[in-house]
């Protein structure tokens, strides 16, 4: 009669183990109760948001009416947005090339490619904010209207956003089946009409989630951000952090709880899109 | 023989790093062909069917299809159509956008794409699938819906490559009548590619034999089967009792050898004189079993012990080890029902055929 085991003790039944259980508990408390926090003092009735006094919504109205507030965050917007296009073009382009030729020191350019990923934001902020200065386009762009004078931003959030792009098509592609492509091909279609009906609707997908990760990266960047902005411009995390060093208001949390909303849709979105998907297949 | 739709004149490929693909190849393509290219895999012939498609350029020779050179014609403006070992079928359309794709890239008006689409559908029997996305259908609808949508472009030459491959036992049975009858009703060459020589025999018209890029044999299915030009082709279609022979005398209708097991065989012989180390074979159906030592006086004639009995339902099939060179697969056909093949394990048995069951191979 062989022993009957313990539950719990099975080689894979690691999640009914008390110690375990107490641990998934701390590492969640640890991470997110400071996020929770910041939401629940978000709806506060106290001015200094240290105490809890009651349940509001005025927060909210008051943060929507700052118009410096108001002003970070539709540049912030307008950053994301035009930054999100540019990376998701250039990322898609460059996974495209990567998937499709063989070419001398192919690795070397892949892991160059990949490099502003790994690189510190500091590092990037510091070498854009030279580069701008140098290039004379720090003084430039402080004279150019709306949007044009957030070029600069829009730049160096191309720069590091469209390594993700590309990381996140190019491991889309690699399901591809070349087949389909050849199936176009043999049944009449050009080069350019297989591009744009059979390769583009399998990236599709992969476009769409790195778009969204190119979006919530951009939109929540400071440190980058914070070299390369001019005196005038102010995106909505640098806005926040002026702010908040002149202490915290219930404000910042309300808009800091708007933020965080926007980008854990995005990201979910994205995750959402990135699984696993048998359509590939053909 | 009709017009020829395909020709291939010394067709070779090469691949980087110089793996000869294909070695060679020339013949011709009928009009109205079920043509198949068999063999084993890795023996070109996969690349063979892709230089006609298109997909692939060959290193040199000449690719003629319904009269043109097709040298510097790219895969899109060839009269071919191919059916995709993986069926290629595009996951993001419906099944009728997918048999429409090839009219609408080509610019046919909407009104007659339609109406062939609808066509095509009926063909395959999917007509109440058209709405469909691939990724709801079966491995066998899928397949119908790659068959529609390279039908639909009315080519000369359909192109398949192992289409029965991925499919279930019954269902390739089903599936291989009903591409014959297609074939039939269309009235369109197919090409298609197997290693599956069951396949390639009950479909095919004619039947070419691939082996190491080079084609051994093109022959209609029974003259295949029953008149091997090589050792190779002996072996690979169908089962064969292969023995290794000497030549005695050959003159240019009967050639006497030393079969190694088997002593001196007379066997009808047509054609060249024959000399050193040939091959006679013969199929395991045309061998007979018996206890008692046969009469036949012409017959060739062997005595073993049965080593191993494979029941089959229909046949068993029978090894007679008759000594340390000769041992002979025999196919019993089980006709009562009582009885089975008859013998046993270990029982003492003669074998004995009729000398023009024989196949004489000399390469």
């Amino acid at each position: 009669m062989a022993e009957t085991l313990k539950p719990g003790s099975g080689p894979l039944d690691y999640g009914n183990r008390w110690w375990l259980k107490i641990l998934f508990v701390a590492i969640f408390v640890a991470l997110y109760s400071p996020i929770f926090t910041l939401i629940a003092f978000s709806f506060n009735t106290d001015k200094r948001g240290v105490v809890w006094r009651g349940f509001t919504l005025d927060n909210y109205v008051k943060a929507w009416n700052n118009s410096a507030l108001q002003e970070a965050l539709i540049n912030s917007l307008a950053i994301a947005f035009i930054a999100t296009i540019i990376a998701t073009i250039i990322g898609a382009m460059t996974a495209l090339f990567l998937w499709r030729f063989r070419f001398p020191f192919k690795p070397a350019y892949e892991g160059v490619m990949a490099l502003p990923i790994v690189i510190p934001e500091i590092c990037m902020g510091v070498s854009l904010l030279l580069f701008f200065i140098n290039t004379g386009m720090m003084e430039w762009s402080v004279g150019m209207p709306w949007p044009m004078n957030l070029i600069n931003i829009i730049i160096a959030h191309v720069a590091f956003c469209f390594p993700f792009v590309a990381v996140v098509v190019r491991s889309r592609l690699v399901g591809f089946n070349r087949q389909l492509e050849e199936a176009s091909k043999d049944l009449g279609a050009s080069e350019w009409q297989t591009f744009w009906n059979v390769i583009v609707p399998f990236m599709m997908p992969g476009l769409v989630a790195g778009a969204l990760l190119a979006f919530t990266l951009s939109l929540d960047d400071f440190v980058i951000t914070f070299f390369t902005s001019g005196p005038e411009t102010v995106t909505f995390p640098v806005k926040v952090y002026s702010l908040v060093r002149r202490g915290v208001s219930p404000e910042i949390n309300a808009a800091s709880t708007v933020l965080i909303v926007i980008t854990v849709i995005a990201t979910v979105i994205a995750m959402k899109l990135q699984a696993p998907q048998k359509s590939g297949e053909g | 023989m009709a017009e020829s739709i395909v020709s291939l004149r010394n067709v070779t490929k090469t691949f980087a790093g110089g793996i000869k693909a294909v070695d060679d190849v020339s013949f011709d393509i009928a009009q109205n062909e079920f043509f198949a290219l068999l063999g084993p895999s890795g023996c070109g012939k996969t690349t063979l069917l892709r230089m006609i498609s298109g997909l692939e350029t060959p290193t040199s020779g000449r690719i003629v299809i319904g009269g043109e050179d097709m040298a510097l014609t790219p895969p899109n403006k060839r009269p071919t159509n191919m059916v995709f070992q993986s069926y290629a079928v595009f996951p993001h359309m419906t099944v009728a956008d997918n048999v429409a794709y090839g009219l609408k890239v080509t610019g046919v008006p909407a009104e007659e794409t339609r109406r062939r689409v609808g066509e095509a559908l009926d063909m395959v029997k999917l007509t109440h699938l058209a709405a469909r996305k691939p990724d709801q259908m079966s491995g066998g609808q899928r397949q119908r819906v790659a068959l529609a949508r390279a039908l639909v472009k009315r080519p000369k030459v359909l192109l398949l490559d192992e289409p029965l491959s991925a499919l279930d036992a019954k269902l390739r049975d089903e599936m291989r009548l009903e591409l014959t009858r297609l074939q039939e009703n269309v009235g369109i060459t197919f090409i298609i590619v197997t290693h599956d020589q069951d396949e390639a025999l009950s479909m095919a018209s004619r039947i070419a034999v691939m082996d190491r890029g080079a084609v051994q044999q093109i022959a209609t299915p029974s003259e295949l089967y029953e008149q091997p030009a090589s050792r190779f082709v002996a072996d690979f279609i169908g089962k064969v009792n292969l023995i290794n022979a000497e030549v005695v005398s050959s003159t240019a209708k009967k050639l006497v050898c030393d079969a190694k097991g088997l002593g001196k065989v007379e066997l009808p012989h047509e054609g060249k004189a024959a000399g050193g180390t040939i091959a006679i074979a013969v199929r395991p159906e045309k061998l007979k079993i018996s206890e008692a030592q046969p009469k036949a006086a012409k017959a060739i004639k062997a005595e073993g012990k049965v080593r191993d009995v494979a029941y089959y339902g229909d046949t068993s099939h029978v090894v007679v080890r008759c000594n340390d060179d000769l041992e002979l697969s025999v196919n019993v056909q089980n006709d009562s029902r009582s009885g089975g093949s008859g013998v046993e394990r270990g029982q003492k048995v003669w074998i004995h055929w009729a000398p023009e069951d024989t196949l004489v191979l000399t390469e």
